[in-house]
């Protein structure tokens, strides 16, 4: 679905590359997770996808198709974006927040109105409760929910994730995780999303892509990386939700005696 | 009635016309400005490299002086329009609304430049992010996203031009451009406080109204409260339709405008011009306090209608003539001129003359036996004159000096009503007076004759503008005026408006002096005399 070759991005008076020779294939309908430590370049992997950055070499093929041949405009949106900051606008409604991509491609009003309560429903907020407030008056959870509504409206095939629930509170991120898990499994859509937690990589993804300095060290599915780490980084890595899942083990077994 | 009652009578009769102007030229100033601005300072948020260099720009224009820039803009449109009449031969006029309309609307840009591009540079980078990830183009961007949300921040830049254009637009009436400055500048002249009083005070009142109504709008804007911006929109309608109503429904009567230059005298005959008009049932304005070369060109294109003027100023001014022939022969000529450059009507003259006439002290003059400026050139060194703000540039100055070698040992420059009060201080010796001032014979002047004939003749002449020609009713109202008013006549009545104690308006003596004429109590004085006759 998603090819990446050689991908390098050197950003102007920079040392060294941000993205150094990536090579990595994503599966239709996979659910990869781009995981590592601040500046290590998974960001900017992410934003070369949707031509928000443009790499300096390398190649990006959608379904067989190189996207420097797109225009940047329809490409994004045909790809859904969530990121941290949700960036929602604060003068328009929800339902016009959720609704921005449709009418952008001069979707028919009632069209609009439609898909956006769909979307709304699809992310677990009441249309009726929601369509009509603005952003403000939304609690942090809500307007993730929102962001990912707005990501899901025109049906994209792909879903970038940049660090989508790092600002939510513990027991909110686990419900919109596992909420938009199902979405993605329900719809059939390909995710990237990037994090730096590992405990929510190895929980929602497929296939895990470890990066550092702009290099990736090892891509593998979860259990492959729990039981063979390629080297001392990625074994440190996995080193605190292992450490975790024992003493919840544990604690869980005392409860039970 | 007092003065100041009658001048605030006559203020309140005016007012719709001024405040209709006056709100015209704002607007139009501030749209125009706004047009300019906007697109510069979306471009200029989105080039650093532009950035700066524009609001230099602004910046630099908000330090000269607004009255210098209104005045600039007249050379400018002069010479702009020469060129477009020799390229396309249209020309257009460099007087009144265009120099007034350029200046306001460059006043205007600064704080809408400024505030624009603060607010599209201080948005939301998240937000920002967010537009060109969901596809937005670039326009989108700025349409949807970015100028809504930087809207209630230039809103507050365009209403800091508004105040500021509301404020700087009394100054656009030096350049023939009615306004609520006409109030302040005619005030400023015959030293009416209350005029100019209710000059600033009614254009304070005006900016602070819009003031109000555009701060409820940027409320409006910031909470998305729709009523607010409505109830804002209705009030800013209801300002305008208010003001523009009454000229509007003027403009469609084809009104009868009198101009008058910038001192008594020209008020006192404006009010008895327009009184005759009105009389044979024309509908009248006027457009007070403009200056020499305004008023004529104003005539010549029909802006106004009638003025009085003085015979040795077209000819030195306007024809640019430099012999002095016999004074019927002069006034032959200018007639003749007139019509034929301008289409101008000569009507007549008014049966006295305000010429340049060099004063003394009476005792002083008598003292040192001096009556004639061949006289005058023996003391001039030790002596010190003063003089209008235009005399010492005029060509009638370097004729009375080549004529009677005259080397002054001080020279200072005075408004007139100042220079009188310097020579009756002693502050200096001789002044350029003017031959119909009232305070010639207050003061106890002493006129020096010219018996050199140095300074052309000063017929007070009936002007009308080529539109009127053929209008026999206009031409009628106003023949009458003709030899009409005698020197001592003229003097009496600028004395009164003049006088430091129980000033009267010029409306009011206008009355009197209109009174007079009618009931054919002043015998016409034809051979109206002249300093070197004295």
């Amino acid at each position: 679905m998603i090819t990446l070759r050689n991908l390098t991005k050197i950003f102007p008076g920079a040392e060294r590359p941000a993205v150094d020779a990536l090579d990595l294939d994503v599966a239709a309908g996979e659910f990869l997770v781009l995981i590592g430590p601040s500046g290590c370049g998974k960001s900017t992997t992410l934003s070369m996808i949707n031509r928000l950055v443009e790499p300096t070499a390398g190649t990006i093929g959608i379904g067989g198709t190189d996207i420097k041949a797109l225009e940047p405009v329809s490409l994004r949106r045909k790809i859904g974006f969530v990121f941290q900051d949700i960036g929602l606008f604060p003068h328009l409604t929800v339902a016009e927040n959720a609704g921005i991509t449709l009418r952008l491609m001069r979707h028919e009003k009632t069209e609009i109105e439609r898909r956006s309560n769909e979307v709304l429903e699809q992310v677990h907020l009441d249309p009726h409760e929601f369509r009509a407030r603005h952003p403000a008056s939304l609690s942090g959870g809500q307007r993730q929910r929102v962001g990912l509504a707005r990501a899901l409206a025109a049906k994209p095939s792909i879903m970038l994730m940049d660090e989508p629930f790092g600002a939510l509170d513990p027991l909110i991120r686990d419900d919109l995780a596992s909420d938009y898990r199902q979405i993605h499994d329900r719809t059939g859509l390909t995710t990237v999303l990037v994090t730096h937690d590992m405990t929510e990589a190895l929980l929602m993804a497929d296939r895990i892509a470890i990066m550092r300095d702009g290099r990736l060290l090892q891509v593998a599915s979860p259990g492959a990386i729990l039981a063979n780490p390629a080297d001392d980084f990625v074994r440190r890595l996995v080193e605190t939700p292992k450490r975790r899942a024992r003493v919840l083990a544990e604690a869980m077994g005392a409860a039970q005696t | 009635m007092s003065a100041d009652q009658g001048a605030l009578a006559g203020a309140w009769s005016n007012l719709p016309e001024y405040l209709g102007w006056h709100v015209l030229l704002s607007l139009s100033s501030l749209g125009l400005g706004i047009a300019i601005s906007l697109p510069l300072a979306i471009f200029a948020a989105r080039k650093a490299a532009v950035r700066g260099p524009a609001l230099a720009f602004a910046s630099i224009v908000q330090t000269i002086p607004g009255l210098a820039m209104v005045a600039l803009f007249y050379p400018v449109l002069l010479a702009l329009s020469a060129l477009t009449r020799s390229y396309f031969g249209i020309g257009f006029r460099a007087l009144g609304f265009l120099p007034a309309l350029a200046a306001l609307t460059l006043y205007s840009m600064l704080p809408v430049i400024r505030n624009t591009i603060t607010g599209l540079l201080g948005l939301d980078r998240a937000v920002l992010l967010a537009a060109r990830a969901v596809g937005m183009t670039g326009r989108q961007s700025l349409f949807i996203v970015e100028l809504p949300l930087a809207a209630p921040i230039i809103l507050a830049g365009i209403r800091t031009a508004a105040v500021w254009v509301i404020g700087t637009a009394t100054l656009s009436t030096p350049v023939g451009q009615t306004s609520l400055g006409n109030f302040i500048f005619t005030g400023l002249q015959t030293e009416n406080w209350i005029l100019v009083l209710f000059g600033c005070v009614a254009a304070a009142l005006l900016a602070i109204v819009v003031d109000r109504l555009l701060a409820l709008a940027e409320d409006g804007l910031a909470r998305r409260s729709n009523t607010r911006l409505a109830a804002s929109i209705a009030g800013l309608m209801i300002v305008i339709a208010a003001s523009l109503a009454p000229l509007i429904s003027g403009a469609s009567t084809r009104v009868a405008t009198v101009g008058t230059k910038s001192f008594e005298e020209q008020y006192i005959l404006g009010a008895l011009i327009q009184s005759r008009l009105e009389r044979a049932g024309f509908a009248t304005t006027r457009r007070d306090g403009l200056g020499s070369t305004v008023i004529f060109d104003a005539l010549a294109s029909g802006d106004i209608d009638a003025y009085v003027d003085y015979s040795g100023t077209i000819w030195s001014d306007d024809m640019k003539r430099r012999d002095l022939p016999p004074r019927q022969q002069l006034l032959r000529e200018m007639a003749e001129w007139l019509r034929r450059t301008h289409g101008i009507r000569y009507v007549g003259a008014l049966g006295f003359e305000n010429a340049y006439a060099f004063a003394m002290r009476g005792n002083e003059a008598e003292k040192l036996h001096i009556r004639t400026l061949a006289d005058l050139s023996a003391y001039a060194p030790r002596l010190k004159i003063g003089g209008d703000y235009e005399i010492f540039s005029r060509p009638e100055w370097r004729s009375v000096e080549r004529a009677y070698g005259l080397r002054f040992g001080t020279q200072r420059v005075y408004q007139s009503g100042f220079m009188y009060r310097a020579l009756t201080s002693g502050d200096v010796d001789v002044i350029s007076a003017f031959s119909s001032d009232g305070r010639i014979a207050q003061y106890h002047l002493a006129l020096l004759g010219d018996p050199k004939g140095a300074l052309p003749p000063y017929d007070a002449v009936l002007l009308v503008s080529p539109s009127r020609v053929r209008d026999q009713r206009f031409l009628e109202a106003l023949t009458p005026l003709v030899g009409s008013i005698d020197l001592p006549t003229m003097q009496r009545a600028n004395l009164e408006v003049d006088r430091d104690v129980d000033k009267r308006s010029p409306d009011a003596v206008a009355h009197d002096l209109d009174v007079l004429i009618a009931s054919h109590s002043v015998r016409p004085d034809r051979g109206a005399r002249r300093p070197r006759d004295n």
